[in-house]
């Protein structure tokens, strides 16, 4: 079964099982990466932030630019109100791209290649964003669905695409890292399955694909964290800076 | 070449193919949702933690160290600007001090030479005008001399003959006779003194 592409993408228990009434709730390798991942980001981001120096070492310098990357991107998207929500879209960006980054290493578990993984994450960010955008603006929130400078006659098919399009967002949102991260990893296990089938004589092509795809999903990782960081960014901004 | 990767290329294509649609029959794991509470909880545990400890420890340190680096850079900026500045006037003072005092060479410089080629002057048209002085003096002597010297000649020697014939013969001659024998008698001298 270690050839299925699919394979990697199992869920199975790491030691006992544990239940809280009758869910299953046991550790499992997908838990481990996500400790692993959480406790890689606290250990690299207190070390940078331990010292305080005026020229930073390397680990200051990787934290410092970090966050200064994640501010930037928030105070160009969604301006300067979205301040408040600095530190939860910096955990979720360098939690994304830690769990994408630790799924490129051989035999690691991606934890993002599961789509109840994304899809928690998107429907947190969509129901906080939801709840911002009322709590901000009433029932005025639901302009949101209302865009301006629309005929009469086309509004109502407007608004009820409108409403389609809002609503989709933690499904695209999700689907979108998720098929990314599976997708990726399944034609690098499908490559490197190559290499071994067509043996010394003919593995050198799939063995050079597998290694500029490697190069590919390292870039697809960061990116994919940024986009899911950028589009949290995005709906905050809907949510913050009501325009239509 | 060419041909052959693409030929390679497109069997690579197909295989790819065919593994994943077989893989697809043995179903994704993600659908599999005997996990997928398991994976909620150990989400919102360890997001939740990493959320936590970031936000209440580690953010703030990373956002205070910038800050003050910040605070800090741009007090040495400031520093550094007014030093500039302050060393911009002292250059400028500086400047100003070397040029005034070139012009206060050049002008003590033009002042000596000006003084020095006035008095210069002034001595050698003195000079000039006690020499053409005197040289005027001298030829009009010399001139004045040439002029008497020869009637001179001609009276002394007219006298010292009307005395020599006053001894000789004792008796006075006409001494307008002798003057006029002396002055034949020079010019036949000068005539051979010439010849």
């Amino acid at each position: 079964m270690a050839s299925n592409p699919m394979y990697q993408f199992n869920v199975y228990r790491i030691g006992p099982e544990i239940k809280l009434g009758s869910v299953d709730i046991s550790f499992t390798n997908a838990s481990l990466f996500m400790v692993i991942s959480s406790l890689a980001i606290l250990i690299i981001f207190n070390l940078g932030a331990k010292k305080k120096t005026l020229i930073p070492d390397k680990l200051q310098l990787l934290s410092e630019l970090s966050y200064s990357f994640v501010a930037k991107m928030i105070s160009d998207t969604a301006g300067s109100k979205a301040k408040p929500y600095f530190s939860f879209i910096f955990s979720l960006f360098m939690f994304v791209l830690f769990c994408n980054m630790f799924g490129m290493i051989p035999y690691a578990f991606t934890v993002t290649s599961h789509i109840i993984v994304t899809f928690v994450l998107a429907a947190f960010i969509f129901v906080g964003v939801t709840i911002i955008g009322f709590m901000k603006h009433g029932l005025g929130y639901l302009k949101l669905f209302v865009p301006s400078g629309v005929p009469m006659v086309l509004l109502p098919l407007i608004v009820i695409i409108e409403i389609i399009s809002y609503l989709s967002r933690p499904i695209s949102l999700s689907v979108r890292l998720f098929a990314n991260m599976m997708a990726g990893h399944t034609m690098m296990k499908v490559f490197g399955g190559f290499v071994i089938s067509l043996g010394i004589v003919g593995g050198w092509l799939p063995l050079s694909f597998s290694v500029a795809l490697t190069g590919l999903e390292i870039l697809v990782a960061f990116l994919q964290a940024y986009v899911f960081a950028i589009l949290t960014c995005i709906y905050l901004n809907d949510a913050l800076n009501l325009h239509h | 070449m060419l041909k052959k990767i693409v030929i390679l290329l497109f069997v690579t294509c197909f295989a790819c193919f065919n593994t994943v649609f077989a893989a697809e029959s043995g179903g994704m794991p993600q659908l599999n949702p005997e996990f997928w509470i398991s994976q909620i909880f150990w989400l919102i545990i360890t997001f939740g933690i990493l959320f936590i400890v970031l936000t209440k420890v580690i953010l703030p340190k990373i956002s205070d160290n910038l800050e003050t680096r910040k605070s800090q850079i741009l007090e040495n900026i400031e520093t550094a600007d007014k030093q500039k500045e302050e060393s911009q006037k002292k250059i400028d003072e500086y400047e100003k001090i070397i040029l005034d005092s070139k012009l206060k060479a050049k002008s003590y410089f033009n002042e000596a030479r000006e003084k020095i080629l006035d008095d210069i002057n002034k001595k050698r048209a003195a000079l000039e005008k006690d020499l053409d002085e005197e040289i005027g003096e001298v030829e009009k002597e010399l001139s004045d001399l040439k002029n008497k010297s020869g009637e001179k000649i001609n009276k002394i020697a007219a006298e010292t003959s009307a005395e020599l014939i006053k001894e000789l013969i004792g008796e006075e001659v006409n001494s307008s006779s002798i003057a006029a024998i002396v002055e034949d008698q020079s010019k036949i001298k000068r005539e051979r003194k010439d010849v």
